[in-house]
């Protein structure tokens, strides 16, 4: 260790990894993985925001955790956000793709994206 | 990047009830189901809810699985960990709420609890150096070299008001300034982690939790007092504390943070282990630094003080483990920060291992200035079975008794004293109406006995005469007189002896005559043991009136010292059971076997 910024580096780069044991992150992605969502492919969604979120270093403020079945299984893979103060937003048939949109725009941005919401979805 | 991370608690007393099994099958179901990629296992240390081991938890979502069992493991990765549903069977009760889950901070043995010399322990793994740099370990020390001098290091201890945290509650600032003011060409550090009260597990856990956290402290005092050299006195029956020790400094070395320019200044400092036999002796500061210099562990007269002529001669502070874990965190974050804590003359928080008659067994954090009531029945969970308080004792046999009309006095070092027991190292053991305070005296006073060194009359005689009175008295053979001459005996031992040990031997035996004399009278004069724990002075009966000659009791005897009388009492079928009062053994075999309460002790 030649100097405090070499310490200061692996700080933050540990930071990230630890602060999931915090638990007092202010949003909440919650990924449907029940069995349905399993088997339309929940898994990915679910690991495509793990990596989005640590990569926009947002594992401070943002938990991505999962749930069991949320009831609406033709819709999944379900992803709920949860933003204090606001609404929740169900984004239903995700894939990782849209998952990374869905950083970008609604967690980075703070704009829901509407077309993956359940209330564009055809019924 | 891992999604989640389960947590299992790899401290002592969750490890010898199972929990390295845990993590082996942990690691291998996440393997089996696919999810290594996804999940990571970290082995950490003490949680603190001991009683409730092995004990697991699951981030994200902060899911606290307690008792877990091996075979539990495949339900918990298949349910929790990849279908998200908590395997409510399993999580702490206490965590259960009609609103769900609630998280464990909100739980009554982690809400009063303040964590900062255990703020680690069951957060990060003690043995990666990465996860306590995560959490700003090493920025302290980094802030000291680089940005501060030692004596804005040593100001900044003596305004925060941090007291020594081994039991002497001596003001760490002023320690250091001494040694510092020391003029030598070769000064120390030394760590006096020779935890020896019976029942005290502190040290322990913070030196198994967050090993790092003692070696940034050391290092930081090397650089306020002008030492390069430090040492670790550590018993060796602390074998995982040993382990990860040894695995912190070598990666603390590797890291440039032990060892020679350090953070690339012209600081230098490194530290050694030394592994103590288990003498309780050894604890004395005195004595730790005989026996670190290859000697036998015997104290040494003060002064001189270790500040002026300490370890191989030299200046020398020695500091309580705990006392180091405050630190780093008081460097980092102000005097201020930390003396906003606690009480007016005891700052900052204590870590107290919870032992004996409580629901929740365990180590818990308070701040200073926390009564005894909020311990005891709030983080404790209370007395079990229903049964009433009667006295805590703090201090281990350096200590006293708390007795129940005092449970509503803040516990602070000069609160502690006032009341006649001490802060000690931190053991605090509960006691119900089913302890006899004379027996516990004579308990801590056999210690006591066992652990004196030898070299000063007043405590290697002085205390053997102490404890063939408190045998006379449990044996119902003492006297009025032998009370006034025990408490005689202790004022002498107390302040002839030569060093603490036999200075504080006397303490549990003044506040239970102190605040328990009317069960030493009933002793004395009644031949009674109120509590029925002094086996000479207890009879066991069998009540007739319940008896209904089943003869259990007699079948477990050891003694044979049950006979089948001749006499049948109305109502019932056979007759009553009796016991030989000259064969019983007074073992209470019968009492346990007893289904209807038909037998007694008085």
């Amino acid at each position: 260790m030649k100097s405090l910024a070499e310490l200061t580096a692996i700080r933050d780069k540990m930071k990230a990894r630890v602060a999931i044991r915090e638990g007092g992150a202010d949003i909440r992605i919650v990924v449907g993985m029940a069995t349905c969502g399993i088997a339309a492919g929940a898994r990915p969604v679910l690991n495509a925001f793990v990596e989005g979120i640590a990569q926009a270093g947002l594992t401070e403020k943002v938990t991505v955790t999962q749930t069991g079945c949320i009831g609406i299984c033709q819709y999944e893979p379900v992803v709920e956000v949860f933003v204090p103060g606001q609404e929740k937003v169900t984004y239903v048939k995700m894939t990782a793709d849209k998952a990374k949109e869905v950083i970008e725009k609604h967690i980075l941005n703070g704009k829901p994206v509407v077309e993956y919401t359940i209330g564009k979805a055809k019924m | 990047m891992f999604r989640s991370h389960v947590l299992i608690c790899g401290g002592t007393g969750c490890t010898s009830s199972g929990s390295k099994k845990l993590i082996e099958r942990m690691t291998a179901e996440i393997e089996k189901q696919g999810l290594a990629e996804e999940v990571k296992v970290v082995q950490t240390g003490c949680f603190g809810l001991c009683a409730l081991g092995p004990i697991m938890i699951v981030y994200p979502e902060g899911t606290f699985y307690s008792q877990v069992h091996e075979d539990d493991i495949p339900e918990i990765v298949s349910e929790h960990l990849l279908k998200g549903r908590v395997v409510s069977r399993l999580v702490y009760h206490e965590t259960v709420k009609s609103e769900g889950v609630v998280s464990l901070s909100e739980t009554n043995f982690y809400k009063k609890q303040h964590r900062v010399a255990l703020r680690n322990c069951g957060v990060i793994n003690p043995e990666v150096i990465d996860e306590y740099i995560g959490t700003d370990g090493y920025q302290a020390l980094g802030k000291a070299v680089n940005e501060m001098t030692p004596q804005q290091v040593i100001d900044v201890i003596k305004e925060s008001g941090l007291r020594g945290r081994g039991g002497g509650g001596f003001p760490t600032g002023t320690k250091w300034q001494f040694a510092a003011n020391s003029i030598s060409d070769k000064k120390y550090v030394v760590c006096n982690a020779d935890e020896g009260d019976p029942g005290a597990f502190m040290d322990r856990s913070v030196l198994e939790g967050d090993p790092h956290a003692v070696l940034e402290a050391m290092a930081i005092a090397g650089y306020a007092i002008g030492a390069d050299e430090g040492y670790i006195y550590v018993r060796a029956e602390y074998p995982i504390a040993v382990h990860r020790l040894q695995i912190a400094i070598a990666q603390a070395r590797e890291y440039g943070l032990l060892g020679k320019n350090i953070f690339g200044t012209d600081f230098s400092f490194d530290i050694q282990l030394r592994l103590g036999a288990g003498a309780f002796v050894c604890g004395e500061e005195t004595a730790l630094l005989t026996s670190i210099e290859g000697n036998r562990g015997e104290p040494r007269p003060r002064p001189p003080f270790p500040a002026v002529k300490g370890l191989f001669g030299k200046p020398t502070i020695i500091n309580n483990v705990e006392t180091y874990a405050n630190i780093a965190q008081i460097i980092l974050k102000g005097a201020a920060w930390f003396a906003s804590m606690g009480t007016e003359k005891s700052k900052g928080t204590k870590v107290f291992a919870l032992g004996g008659k409580i629901t929740n067994t365990g180590l818990v954090e308070i701040p200073m200035g926390t009564t005894l009531r909020e311990v005891i029945e709030e983080i404790g969970g209370g007395i079990p079975n229903g049964k009433k308080f009667k006295a805590a004792q703090t201090g281990g046999p350096s200590g006293g008794c708390i007795p129940a009309s005092h449970i509503d006095v803040p516990i602070d070092y000069d609160n502690l004293i006032a009341i006649g027991s001490m802060m000690g190292s931190g053991g605090l053991i509960v006691m119900d109406e089913d302890n006899c305070m004379v027996d516990i005296a004579k308990f801590f006073l056999e210690f006591t006995v066992d652990e004196s060194c030898g070299k000063c009359t007043p405590c290697r005689v002085g205390t053997v005469r102490m404890l063939e009175i408190l045998n006379k008295i449990t044996s119902g053979q003492g006297t009025l007189e032998d009370l006034d001459k025990l408490e005689q005996l202790c004022l002498y031992v107390k302040s002839a002896s030569l060093c603490g040990l036999g200075q504080t031997a006397p303490n549990p035996v003044l506040s239970t005559l102190k605040y328990f004399r009317d069960e030493y009278i009933a002793h004395v004069v009644d031949k009674k043991c109120p509590a029925g724990v002094c086996k000479n002075l207890l009879t066991y009966n069998i009540d007739p009136e319940k008896c209904i000659g089943c003869k259990m009791c007699q079948s477990v005897c050891p003694a044979e010292a049950i006979w089948v009388g001749n006499e049948v009492k109305p109502g019932k079928k056979k007759p009553y059971l009796m016991i030989d009062v000259s064969k019983c053994l007074k073992c209470g075999a019968c009492i346990s076997k007893c289904k209807f309460g038909a037998i007694y002790k008085k």
